[in-house]
This record gives structure tokens, sequence and C-alpha cells, in this order.
């Protein structure tokens, strides 16, 4: 491996050149060093499950929303400067309005395609967003970030939340009567900041609100600042997948020290090539048959215009619905500063809110203490509580979410708009306890199942009658494979306190981190946490004793 | 003929008969209603005034009292006009059938010969606006762009950009105005039927109320456009997000399940 | 401390997959040992030549299909005018450029990908086959070399072990400092915020212009139940300030009969019943102007804040802070309404210095 190379001289062996493909490898591989990459990569193995694609769509979204926005940038004046529209669309002709907005109405009616290119863009935006959700709940309810993948986790959270401002500041720059709302929005937000507000509010808007320079600052973000970030951490994302090679479930042969699927190339190579084809193919079908942001009938943005049903995409709705369920509080400092709680609160439980899902790994790894790999992807019922608090922050996420739109609500289900909001309000405190509660113990009871089909077999549906009259079902031994898949999880044992003295008879102290991290463990694994799954002697008694199958 | 008798008995008969019987009593009912209205408008006003106070008496005077006062379950009537009982009666919303928050749009209970002197009879409790000349609402004489802007002055922040509604406070909301006729978008602007407020003459002219009635025409009817596809009912990133959630996601989803399922193999199982 | 069961984990190590048979494995102590990877089963596909052929065929449609559909896509693109617009059921009159190169486009690569998704499930080998993982972690002797080449560096460079302190912590006080040039040029990004936003375009005498008509408001244009949407003479559409100015300025005026407001002070604000209220949310600055003529309720869309015009604008629901600022108003002597000065607080979301 140290000593020189002395290989050139070997390569056309078969008389006459070797074909050109390889030639062009042999060039590469001399001074890349392509060969060694493909023996490690080129045969790397994938394995195949729906739900490991998910990743794939978010990835693939990315690329079109690339592909689609470099092609919006040819048409799009990112300026805020006034014109007098007179294009094709004839209800805005001889309105007043920014450069910004009248070019993407260029775009819409004037440029072939370009209305395709931006509903192309948008909805996979929006997909994009949703897609990364799926994907980051496939992760959390299988256990999939835990070691050595917690970095991954981290990465693929900070991308969601990239994801959540590139949309955010894509969707202000048309300029139009919503996203011009938006704006508005996040000047108060801003605004709302206390000591430094007024201060961050000139500097970001160049002046007093709206100016002429958000647009064109917005647009740097979001084609430039934002997609550069998030380009190189989806590229550090994916080195660290293949490095960590993927999880798997349980099953025969499948092992946390293997993973067991189908190679790279050529299958994986035309299934997950295929994919993003599929993906674009049907976005596109989705554009040509869905409007999107339709920009033309919201007109142009003036402070004191404004429409009902004003929200942001979807990704920011549940931002909105915090702010929406707020009480009007107030506060004003010694009769000269103001706190306007009605948008800091909101505004600080976000982080909150998102911080919990990002941060939950390293709590339960404090709660386990388990410093082992795993590769297995774990069974949501096999892990109840913290199926329960996935389940539980996502009806958090999701109460709010709702809040986000009640006037939406309210009008197309015949509601009050304040039920709706004093609904929320209880429910953001109410229901996710209460769903935790109720995840948890159907995840038991999931156990439980699979406990007595693992100890008693498959119920077939079959009724026998027994010589002395008892019918009785017949249930059917499970395979071998089967009795491996559902007892290879691990168990937990709850953690205990040191003893309250040690071997020498002094007092032990225990730190009150320590006595709360024991509770915790005790409520995860101890009694009724889970059920303990089947151990072989139990098995062993029950079959050979009995004839039940 | 001996075919039709022959198939005179057949179970069916009755039922073709009955919507033959349907159709020609509608179609009479409409060759036969508008001629009603024109000969109203012939009849002597004050013989409209009476009729319409015998149908005021039976109908409306139980909330809105005898005189047109108003009570305790209605507002007064005097000075609202005949445009204002135009509105109300012809889109159904009056007579109100419950109290609720609001007197939603249902079929009507009266024929225009009815309204028409309805409408007389409270025009002569006191001046109110009249019912609008049919050019002073043709969509094709007013300006779009104008009508838009005004539109989002004016009317988008209850009814949203293209008048597809929205909600108000404690179950109120402003309706949809999808498809809703010419007349009624004037009426409702001129007069501010329940919890809209009005827009008289002085603050926004009648050719203004034209260009309004334009834009709507040209964004929210059944024949407006929608350039970019279905529009999911125009209510923006909320229906657009369910939908990502739901249709967009579950189309990729179920392409993912396609990739990853095994293929049949070749065994009976 | 805690908690590993650990039996399951130690058992993958000695039955690393073999091509066993399926359900023959006899194992002795374990009952739930890990068989191996069952033995591969072929396809239909891998046996009979015929149905491969088929999988074949139909791949190749595939790949026809998305040829097709760029041809289309071209077509379309010349041929359909692009405002040309077509009814389709059930998705309403939509542009037919746009339907044609959404579906033509999006067949074309939906049948590149299914083709090859199909040509991976039928015809290439589906046999699952293991890859063995490696330790992540570095093995001890790689950890101590690593370490001891480490500290040979920091010894080399001196400073590690505090022999060149004060070197190294000036190196750490210039780094620390160098940043700073970036953010003192960030500085004129905008201007110090100083009292713009306690000022608004309002004062003494300006006339309350209609924004529908640009007319001067006189006070009967305005009748009980009707909503004016109004901004001070003066601002003009084409102004390049005027989005700053009607930002703070836009105003609407209500009129109440005069037994109905509550406020007294309010009252005497306004002129014979007519209020004129800044119409920018005080919450997060939307126009809060869906007012509801029997209730005398201003709605905002935004968040829902509800402010009473009846009594001072005072908040009823929702998160906005304060009421809205109240213009006080008057007629000057051609019976025009005017204004009576600016805003007596700042119109517009809070912030900090407000008070």
């Amino acid at each position: 491996m140290s000593t020189a190379t002395d290989a050139p001289k070997s390569a056309p062996s078969r008389g006459g050149k070797a074909p050109a493909g390889e030639r062009v490898a042999d060039w590469a591989d001399g001074r890349v060093g392509v060969y060694s990459l493909a023996k490690a990569n080129m045969r790397k193995i994938f394995p195949d499950h729906w739900s490991f694609l998910l990743g794939e769509i978010c990835l693939y979204a990315f690329i079109i929303i690339i592909l689609t926005g470099v092609y919006l940038t040819l048409f799009f004046v990112p300026s805020m400067a006034e014109l007098e529209y007179s294009g094709s669309y004839v209800p805005m002709q001889g309105v007043l309005m920014s450069e910004a907005y009248a070019s993407t109405l260029d775009i819409s009616f004037d440029v072939r395609g370009g209305l395709l290119m931006r509903e192309i863009h948008h909805w996979a935006a929006l997909i994009f967003v949703v897609a990364i959700f799926f994907h980051m709940m496939r992760v959390f309810f299988t256990g999939a970030f835990r070691k050595p993948r917690e970095i991954n986790w981290l990465f693929g959270f900070l991308l969601l939340v990239l994801a959540m401002f590139t949309g955010l500041t894509g969707y202000s720059l048309p300029d139009d009567l919503l996203s011009g709302t938006g704006v508005r929005f996040m000047e108060g937000a801003v605004l709302a900041v206390p000591v430094v507000g007024t201060w961050l509010q000139m500097f970001l808007f160049g002046g007093e609100f709206p100016g002429y320079d958000i647009i064109p600052r917005f647009f740097v973000v979001h084609v430039l600042l934002l997609p550069g970030l998030m380009v190189g951490l989806i590229v550090a994302h994916l080195i660290l997948i293949v490095y960590h090679k993927h999880t798997h479930y349980a099953g025969p042969g499948r092992t946390n020290s293997n993973v067991v699927g189908m190679p790279l190339f050529p299958v994986y190579m035309a299934k997950a090539g295929g994919f993003f084809f599929l993906v674009f193919g049907l976005i596109a079908m989705i554009a040509a048959t869905t409007s999107i942001n339709p920009i033309w009938v919201l007109g142009p943005y003036r402070p004191d215009q404004v429409s009902t049903n004003a929200q942001p995409d979807w990704y920011m709705g549940f931002s909105e619905g915090l702010v929406r369920l707020m009480p009007a509080w107030e506060i004003v400092l010694f009769n000269s500063y103001t706190l306007n709680l009605g948008l800091l609160i909101p505004l600080m439980v976000l982080p909150v809110v998102l911080g919990a899902i990002a941060l939950y790994p390293f709590f339960e790894n404090w709660v386990t203490k388990d410093k082992r790999e795993h590769h297995i992807s774990e069974r949501p019922r096999n892990a109840p509580t913290r199926t329960a608090f996935g389940v539980a922050w996502l009806s958090w996420y999701f109460i709010a979410l709702v809040a986000g739109g009640n006037d939406v609500w309210a009008i197309n289900f015949d509601l009050s708009i304040n039920a709706i909001t004093w609904f929320g309000r209880v429910g953001f405190f109410v229901v996710p306890v209460v769903v935790f509660i109720i995840t948890r113990r159907i995840c038991i009871g999931l156990q439980r199942r699979d406990r007595d089909k693992v100890l008693h077999g498959r119920e077939t549906g079959i009724i026998k009658r027994l010589p002395h009259g008892e019918f009785v079902e017949v249930h059917e031994p499970l395979s071998q494979a089967k009795l491996h898949a559902l007892t290879a999880h691990d168990q937990y044992q709850p953690a205990e306190l040191p003893a309250s003295t040690d071997a020498n008879g002094v007092q032990r102290k225990v730190g009150l981190l320590e006595k709360a991290r024991v509770r915790i463990s005790r409520g995860y694994f101890g009694e009724g946490g889970q059920v303990a799954k089947p151990t072989a002697e139990e098995y062993r008694e029950i079959t050979s004793g009995d004839g039940h199958h | 003929m001996k075919k039709l008798s022959a198939r005179r008995r057949h179970p069916l008969a009755a039922l073709v008969v009955l919507l033959f019987a349907l159709a020609a009593t509608g179609g009479l009912y409409t060759a036969l209603a508008p001629a009603g209205e024109a000969k109203a408008e012939a009849s002597d006003s004050s013989l409209a005034i009476e009729e319409g106070k015998k149908l005021y008496a039976v109908g409306c005077s139980s909330c809105h009292g005898m005189g047109g006062q108003g009570g305790s379950d209605g507002p007064s009537l005097v000075g609202v006009g005949a445009a204002a009982v135009d509105f109300q009666v012809s889109t159904g919303r009056m007579p109100m059938q419950a109290k609720g928050p609001q007197a939603p749009k249902k079929p009507k209970a009266y024929t225009p010969e009815e309204t028409a002197q309805l409408a007389a009879y409270i025009a002569s409790l006191g001046p109110g606006p009249a019912i609008p000349e049919s050019s002073a609402y043709n969509p094709a004489d007013g300006d779009s762009a104008k009508g838009g802007e005004l539109f989002r002055t004016n009317c988008a922040q209850c009814h949203n950009f293209t008048g597809q509604g929205g909600a108000l406070t404690h179950g109120k909301y402003a309706p949809n105005l999808h498809d809703v006729e010419p007349r009624h978008i004037y009426q409702a602007m001129l007069t501010g039927p329940q919890a809209m407020p009005s827009f008289p003459d002085s603050t926004l002219t009648p050719e203004q109320k034209r260009d309004i009635i334009a834009w709507l025409d040209a964004v929210n009817t059944s024949e407006s456009p929608n350039p970019g596809g279905f529009s999911l009912g125009g209510f923006g990133p909320v229906s657009e997000g369910l939908y990502a959630w739901t249709f967009g996601i579950g189309v990729l989803i179920a392409a993912a399940v396609w990739i990853a399922a095994h293929t049949a193999k070749a065994r009976k199982s | 401390m805690s908690s590993e069961t650990g039996s399951s984990k130690d058992v993958s190590e000695e039955h690393l997959p073999t091509a066993q048979e399926h359900g023959t494995v006899t194992v002795a102590d374990d009952p739930f040992a890990d068989p191996g990877l069952p033995a591969h089963e072929p396809r239909i596909q891998d046996i009979d030549e015929k149905a491969a052929k088929r999988s074949e065929r139909t791949v190749t449609l595939l790949f026809v299909l998305s040829s097709l559909a760029t041809v289309g896509f071209i077509v379309s693109f010349l041929l359909i005018p692009i405002d040309k617009i077509v009814y389709i059921w059930p998705f309403g009159h939509v542009s037919g450029l746009n339907f044609a190169l959404g579906w033509t486009l999006g067949l074309a690569l939906f049948c590149i990908g299914a083709g090859a998704v199909h040509w991976s499930r039928t015809l290439m080998s589906d046999e699952e086959v293991p890859d063995e993982r490696h330790q992540i972690a570095a093995s001890p002797e790689v950890k101590a070399e690593v370490l001891a080449e480490f500290r040979a560096g920091t010894e080399e460079s001196g400073i590690g072990f505090g022999r060149r302190k004060m070197m190294r912590n000036s190196l750490l006080g210039a780094l620390a400092l160098v940043p700073l040039s970036g953010v003192v040029l960030l500085r004129d990004l905008g201007p110090a915020p100083g009292d713009k936003l306690r000022h608004t375009a309002w004062d003494a005498g300006k006339r309350i212009v209609n924004e529908n008509t640009g007319l001067p408001l006189r006070p009967e244009d305005i009748t009980v139940g009707s909503l004016t949407q109004a901004m001070p003479e003066g601002l003009d559409l084409h102004d390049h300030d005027f989005h700053a100015q009607i930002a703070k300025a836009a105003v609407m005026l209500v009129r109440l009969e005069p037994d109905d407001i509550k406020d007294e002070q309010s009252a005497e604000w306004g002129h014979e019943g007519i209020l004129c209220f800044s119409k920018i949310c005080t919450h997060i600055g939307c126009p809060a102007t869906l007012y509801e003529r029997q209730t005398h309720h201003a709605l905002c869309p935004c968040h829902q804040s509800t402010f009473d015009l009846a009594d001072g604008a005072r908040v009823l629901f929702g998160p906005a802070g304060h009421p809205l600022p109240q213009l006080r108003i008057t007629t000057n002597d051609d019976g025009e309404l005017v204004a009576l000065g600016d805003f007596a607080e700042p119109p517009g979301p809070s912030f900090w210095e407000r008070g």
C-alpha cells in the first residue's frame, strides 16, 4: 500500500484497445482514483423498504426546486421599483405595481411554460417540506436517530429549519398582496424584539416599512445563501448515510452488524434514478392540473390593503397558529418600554416546539445511557414511551397548524372563529397529554399481542371440535423467521439508584438529576412501561405442554 | 299509436308522464314569470304598496313591527329603501327561518311580483336607495383592473381576494360571491345587508361599483378562467397545504411502495 | 449503570447469513435464534423467458411513450397560443398551454421513471445480499497513536503547555477582533430609527381624502353603517414614499348613532358621530378593517384581533395589545373633514420604545 505503484503498463492485455468507456475510466482513475471509489461503493447495499425512500423524495424535490428555480431567475426581477402594468393579463392592466410583481405576472402570462415552471417550483417546495416531515417521523418512530446517527439527525433537522426559511423568503418574493402581508408580519415580529427591535427593523428593511430593499435582500437569501447552506448540509447528510450504511428492520439474517438489501449498481441505480423521474413527473402532473398561488388575482402589495384568508404556506402555518392562539398581553415597563407579548411569546414558543423533537434523541440517550451502536430500526410499539412522545408532539404541532387556518375552517364548516381559537388555546395544553397516554397504552397493547403471537402462535380462525365436545381455535405456530423477528428487539431494564451506602458503609450522595433520571427510566422501562418479551424458557414450557397447535 | 298504447301500462310510464308534467310546469313558469314582473311594474304603484302591505303584515311584521318600525327581533325598515328589500327577499335571506348569527342565502319565499310589492311598500315608509337600473351593474361596462384595486381596498378584507368569502366574529361570515347576480352585488354595496357596512354613492361612486362587479365577473364566476388549473376553492395556502399533505405526498408514497415492494415470486402461495 | 439484556445482540454474530433453507433449521437451545437469510426465490421472470420478454416489452414501451411525450411537449409549446383558455372537466377553464405542457412533461418524466423501476423490479437480480458493517470507533491502538501525534504537534508549536502564552493569547485576541470589521460594515443596512415610527403624514388641518375617489370627505358623505377607507391629503400613489407613508397613515371612518358611542373621549374626538381610526392593527400591522356594522366590531384578518369601535377601539379578542389609535377630527370652513393633528400615539405594531 505504501510502496510506489508500478501498475501503468498492465492496461491493454487482450491486444488492441480497451473499450472507450474503460479508457475514460482509466484516465479518471489515474487522477482521482475512481476504481477504488467504485470498489467501495458500486455494490453498496441498500435495504428495500418504502419508508426508506421518503428521504429520497426530499432529495429529488430539492433538485426539482433548484432546476425550476434557476429557470425562474432568468425572468424574475427582484426590484420594488414601481411601474404601471401593461402585460397581457387584462384585470391588472394599468395597475401600479412593483417590478417583482409585474415580472411574476409576465412569467405567468407572457413566458411560454413560465406558469408551469412556477407551479412546479411551488408545488415541489410544499411537497419538499411535507416529505422532510414524513422522513423525519420515520426516523423518529423507528429510533433510527440512535448512535451512531445523532449528528445526521441534527443535520436533517437543520435542513428542515432551513427549508422553512427558504420557503418563507421565496413566498415573499412576488410582492403580491398575500406575500406582502407576510412581510408585514415579519416587520411586526422584528419590532416586537425588546430593546433593539426598531433598529433591527430599520436594518432589515433599509428604512421604514416596506421600503425598497426587502425584496432584493430576500432574493439573495432565497436563491443563494440558504440554498447554498442546504446543498452543503445535504451533501454531508448523504455522506453520513453512505458511511453509516442504512438501517434495516429486524428479520431473518438481518442483524445489527450487517445490512441486507440490493446493490447500488445496477438495482438501486435504476430504482433510485427511476424514482427521481417518477417524483418529477408526478409533480409536473400536479402542476399541470392544480393551481398554486395564483398571484394574478391577489393584486400587488399595498400596506393599506388586505384580504381575509391571509396565511403563510403550510410549513409556517404552525407559527401563524401560535400567534393566533395568543391572548392579548402587552406590558409597558416603567411607563416607557413596551413588550408586545402577543407576538413575543408565540415567537419564543416556536423554537421550543421545534427544539422538543430535535433534542429528544439526546434526552432518550441520557435516560438509557446506552453506548452501543444501533442499526436495526425498531418497531414503534417496542418503544412505547418514545412513540407516545412523538405522537403527542405531532398532535401539539397540528393543533398549532390547524389554528393557523382558523378562519378557513370557520367559513367552510360553519364554525365560530372564536370557538376554534378557544379550542386551540385549551387543546395546545391538553391534547398532547391525552394523546401521549392513549398512544402509550396502544403500544403496550400491541406488544402484548406480539407476545401472545410468539407464545401461542397465529390465530387461524379454524375452529376444531375436540372429542369431548369442546371447541377450540387452532393456533398455528410461527415460523422460525417470524419468531426471530418478533423477539429480536432490545429491552432495557429500568435504571436503579445506587445503594444509599457504599461498601464501606459511607453515605453516598446521589444528585437530583440522577434521581430524576432513575424515575424517568422507570417510567420508560419499568412496570407498565413495556411488556417483557417472551423468553426461550416460556416458549418451551408452553409449546412442549399441551397440544395447543 | 299502437306502440304508444301498448307501452302505456309499462311500470315506468307514470314516471315519464310525471317528468313531462314537471317540465311543462317549469317551462310555463319561466315563460310567464318575467311577464308577471313586467305587469307589476306597469300596475298602479299605490296598488303595489297596498298588496305589499298585506304581504308584509303576514310575513315580516312579527319581527320588524307592524309599521316597519323594528322590534326586538328585527331592525327598523324605515328608510332602508327598495334596494335592500329586493336584495334580502330575492336572495332568500328574508324572511329568516331561524335565529342565528346571520341570515344565510336560501331559496326565495316570494315571487318577483310579490318581492316588488314588498319593496314598494317599504320604499313608501321613508326615502332610501331604489332598485338600480340594469345598466348600472352591467359588468361589460366596468373596468376590471380598477375594480380589482377598489375591491382590495374596500371588500377583500372580508370577502377574500376574489370574493371566495371569509369568516367574521362569532360565526358570522362574509359570503362567497361566486356567480352572485350583479344586481345583488350592487344592492349589497349600496345598502349594507346584515353585518356588512354600506358603501353609499358618496364614498363609492356608481361607476366604481360597476368596476367592482366587472372584477368579480372576471375572477369569480363559473366562466372565469383559472389558468393554473383546479383552483382548490381559492382559499390560498391552507387548501394548497392540505393538498400537498394528502394527494401530493400520497402519490409519491404510492410510487415508493411500488418501488420497494417485492416482485411476485414464481411459487404459488 | 443500566441496562442491557443484550442476548439478541450477541446471537447475530454467530448466525451470520448463510443460504439456509427456510424453515428447516432445528435450533435446540434457542427457539428465537436467527435462522439466517432465507434462500432466494425466483420470480416468474427468472424462470419463464416469455414473462421476461413481456417485461422487456413493457419497459421499452414506457421509454417510447416518454419520447412521444417529449415530442408532444415541443409541439404543444410551438402550436398552442399562450392565452388560450380551454374548459377541461373537472379542472375548469384552464390555460391550454399550461395543461398540455404539464401533462406531456409529466408523462415524459414519469415513463422514464416507471420504465427504469419496472426493469429493476422484474429483470435485474432481486437477490438480497448482506453487507457487513464495520465498527466506526477507532481501535485503542489507533486512538493512542493519534493522541500521541497530536501531543507532539502541540509541543512543537508551543501552543499547548503554556510555553508561549503571550503569542497564543495575542492570536486569540486578533481572531476575536477581526470579525468586528464585518459587523461594522452592516451598519449602513438602514438608518437609525429615530422617531420615524412616531410621526405620520397627518397634521392639523390636513383634509381627509376618500381612497376610492381621491376627493376630500364631508360629514354628509358618511352615513351610519357605512365604512370609508381614507388617507391624508397630499399622498399620491406615484410618490416614492407612498407605501411607507400609507403604512402608518391609513385610516377608516365610520359613523355611529351618537347614543351608541360608549367612550366619551372617543365621541369627542369624532365629529357628529363620525369616528376616524387608524386601520393598521396594533398587533403586527395588517389593516384591521373587517367592520361589522351591527356590532361595531372591527376584526383583523391576520390574527383575529377584534376591536370595539363604539368603545374607543378597545380590544375584545385576539392577540393585539392595545386599541387602534383614533385621529381627532373636525370640519374646516369649507365643511370638509380635517384632522386636528397627528395621532396622539404611534399607530401600527408595538415596539420597545413606544411607551
